[in-house]
């Protein structure tokens, strides 16, 4: 009798745990997991996390998806990469999120060396993944090369290493003739280029040393090359000023950025820096560099009152307002949900090879440009077009502790609303004035 | 281009020979290689940045309070890690390799990996031989020579330091003169967490803080004892000041190959090593250890 109700006891808990497993997997069906990786404990990371959330709750909020008449919800999945210490990380915990995690989407990345692995795991596996970090050229090369291994990868933010070059070679212009005209320079200008030993920024350091003299009539001193990670580029920086540089052209992602522009300021290198900082991007910048890093200009995505499009400020201002913190280009996972979503709802199917047509169709509006991918007849298919009405960036410069839009300034007739002029710095003015 | 490679090798050595100096007393005292060191010294940066520019304590109540809670962690790092290992030099390397992961890892929980930067102490800068040169870099350099005075002073004018030299030289015959070899051990070990600390605290102004920042002057420290002579502090000295001018000659005459100033730095040591395999100062006799 006991064993009969220590049998029947066993059963009902069974039975029990069954039904329970069954509403859960039926939830679980109703689900869409997108994976969102990147260096979740550094800035970039953190807002490749603010972003999509921020669009996740948005996307639910206003009742999910509708996919073949079922009701979805988004469900994200926080993946740390690991990727600014060690790239074989980054593939490992794609794997996983892949895998175990068993992520439907995925979005994010960040360093190139790392986004290269972590985009083979997930092709191998057949993943759409929405790069939000990476600059280089061939991540998307590789879809020409070998669409159907690579369709499943699409570049949301920045737009390439290339493009990244024409704008900084676009803002250097600008700066070049502010200078000229403010300081009555005659003659060219001298360039000197300060560029971190990267795998993103080595085609960008030859394109410069061809590009300033033939585009912009300048000439080029020198190139210096600080690792990534220096914590003091003082004899750079003192190698320069003998250069005789009136300004300084950066391709720095690293923490290199925030002491170079802290001695720069400190020192009182008499050369204008122009280009990309990406730490400079970051709003902890100012206190980081003591206030050392007013002037430094880079290129940027976001800048507070300037509107890419209609619905820029919208979510500057709600982002500012949830996290405190200006959004930096990582925060593109918010237009990479959007996009997918969007192209979900138009396929009306969650197959994935359905998704990649729906997905090279796009045409949208979002957060930080008009989005339209290149198409497959290109060199560099699934890449964001570049260019006035498409993705044009903006450049941003440090001025008096306030993160300023000062590029594009009159591109084919595009200036931002907002946008103010580019300051020559006071240490240049008092070199050149007296 | 002279004057910049001679300021600013100088200044370069100066921050590397604040560094060794510490590293290099514990390893001629207790032949302990701690890989925890620059965790101190991190420890540090982080505590002036917390104090004088989180909390906005007055700068010198910043460098007081980190100087002694750094000391304080290293002591008891020391007593409740590594003392009742320190003869097994393997396990010390690893255990104390564990306790620099602990800290970076609670570094990162405390400050997520944010690149931070403390305040300037003297804000500034003046001209050398024509060479821009910071005014805290200068107070690095005036701390070395300092800090290196009081180690010398310390080691060869007090009885702490002929305790210290005597335990060095032959721990069970110090021990057997009535000095308290385990003591000696733990007020080295605190020496060299407050010069850790001290580098910490003057460097840090001219440094990103990120929880990764201890590796690579670890690296660069144990090229230069190893340099110097291992557990000389003479010799780590000389070793800081000749990987400076290297790192500087490799920016002004390669600039393209910047990134290079560490490899090639290193390279320099195992050159010096293939010829000298003991190092520039390196012990024939244990007499005459520090």
């Amino acid at each position: 009798m006991r064993k009969k109700l220590i049998f029947s006891s066993i059963t009902c808990l069974l039975l029990i745990s069954l039904a329970f497993g069954a509403c859960t997997t039926e939830e679980e069906v109703n689900t869409i997991k997108i994976g969102v990786i990147g260096p979740m404990t550094y800035v970039q990371g953190e807002h490749h996390w603010y972003g999509a959330t921020m669009a996740r709750d948005e996307i639910n909020d206003a009742g999910g998806i509708t996919v073949d008449g079922k009701d979805y919800t988004i469900e994200l999945i926080k993946t740390d990469s690991n990727e600014m210490l060690s790239p074989t990380d980054a593939a490992a915990a794609m794997e996983r999120l892949i895998t175990v995690d068993k992520a439907d989407f995925v979005i994010g990345g960040f360093r190139t060396e790392a986004v290269f692995a972590m985009q083979d795991v997930a092709m191998d596996y057949e993943t759409i993944f929405l790069g939000c970090g990476a600059a280089t050229e061939e991540l998307c090369t590789r879809v020409a090369d070998d669409y159907d291994t690579y369709k499943y990868w699409f570049r949301i933010t920045p737009f390439c290493n290339v493009n990244l070059v024409n704008n900084s070679l676009m803002t250097l212009g600008t700066a070049g003739a502010i200078m000229q005209a403010g300081l009555g320079l005659e003659g060219s200008l001298k360039v000197a280029i300060l560029a971190e030993q990267a795998e993103w920024a080595d085609a960008m350091v030859a394109a410069y040393e061809a590009y300033v003299p033939v585009m912009l009539g300048m000439e080029v001193v020198g190139t210096w090359r600080p690792s990534a990670t220096a914590t003091d580029v003082t004899a750079e920086l003192t190698a320069i000023e003998d250069s005789g540089a009136h300004l300084i052209l950066t391709i720095i992602s690293g923490p290199v950025g925030i002491p170079y522009a802290r001695q720069l300021g400190e020192l009182e290198i008499p050369a204008a820096s122009v280009g990309i900082n990406v730490e400079a991007q970051k709003d902890g910048f100012w206190d980081a560099t003591e206030g050392y890093g007013n002037y430094e200009t880079t290129l940027n995505t976001y800048a507070e009152g300037v509107a890419l499009t209609e619905k820029t400020n919208a979510f500057f201002e709600a982002f500012v307002d949830e996290y405190g913190e200006t959004p930096t280009y990582t925060a593109g996972t918010y237009d990479a949900i959007y996009t997918l979503v969007e192209a979900i709802e138009r396929a009306d199917t969650l197959d994935t090879d359905a998704l990649v047509t729906e997905l090279e169709k796009t045409d949208r509006k979002g957060a930080g440009a008009r989005l339209v991918f290149m198409g497959t007849d290109t060199d560099t298919p699934h890449d964001v077009t570049y260019g006035p009405g498409y993705a044009t960036g903006i450049a941003t410069q440090w001025q008096d502790g306030e993160m300023k839009a000062v590029w594009p300034w009159d591109w084919d007739g595009l200036t931002y609303e907002g946008t103010v002029m580019w300051q020559i710095p006071d240490r240049v003015i008092n070199k050149y004035t007296q | 281009m002279v004057e910049g490679i001679l300021v600013n090798g100088l200044i370069r050595g100066g921050v590397y020979a604040l560094l060794a100096v510490g590293f290099s007393l514990i390893f001629g005292v207790a032949r302990m290689i701690n890989l925890a060191h620059t965790c101190f010294y991190m420890l540090s940066a982080y505590g002036i940045y917390t104090f004088a520019d989180l909390m906005g304590l007055n700068p010198v109540l910043a460098i007081i309070i980190s100087l002694i809670a750094t000391t304080i962690i290293g002591l008891l790092t020391y007593k409740m890690f590594i003392d009742r290992i320190r003869e097994h030099h393997v396990t010390v390397l690893l255990i104390t390799l564990a306790l620099a992961m602990v800290f970076q890892e609670c570094m990162i929980l405390g400050f997520g990996s944010h690149y931070l930067g403390a305040p300037s102490f003297i804000p500034g800068y003046a001209e050398i031989l024509g060479v821009k040169v910071s005014y805290q870099h200068l107070l690095i350099f005036g701390v070395v020579l300092v800090v290196l005075l009081c180690v010398w002073a310390l080691l060869s004018k007090t009885r702490l330091g002929i305790a210290i030299r005597a335990t060095a030289q032959d721990p069970e015959v110090a021990g057997l003169m009535g000095i308290n070899v385990s003591r000696i051990l733990l007020v080295t070990m605190g020496i060299a967490a407050a010069l850790a600390a001290v580098a910490g605290i003057v460097v840090a102004p001219t440094l990103v803080l990120e929880p990764h920042m201890w590796t690579h002057p670890l690296i660069m420290i144990m090229a230069i004892v190893v340099l110097g002579g291992l557990g000389s502090v003479k010799g780590s000295f000389i070793a800081a000041f000749i990987i400076g001018f290297v790192e500087v000659l490799v920016v002004f005459l390669l600039p393209a190959g910047a990134f290079l100033k560490g490899a090639i730095a290193l390279l320099v040591m195992v050159i010096v090593l293939l010829v000298r395999p003991e190092g520039l100062f390196g012990i024939a006799f244990e007499e005459e250890r520090l």
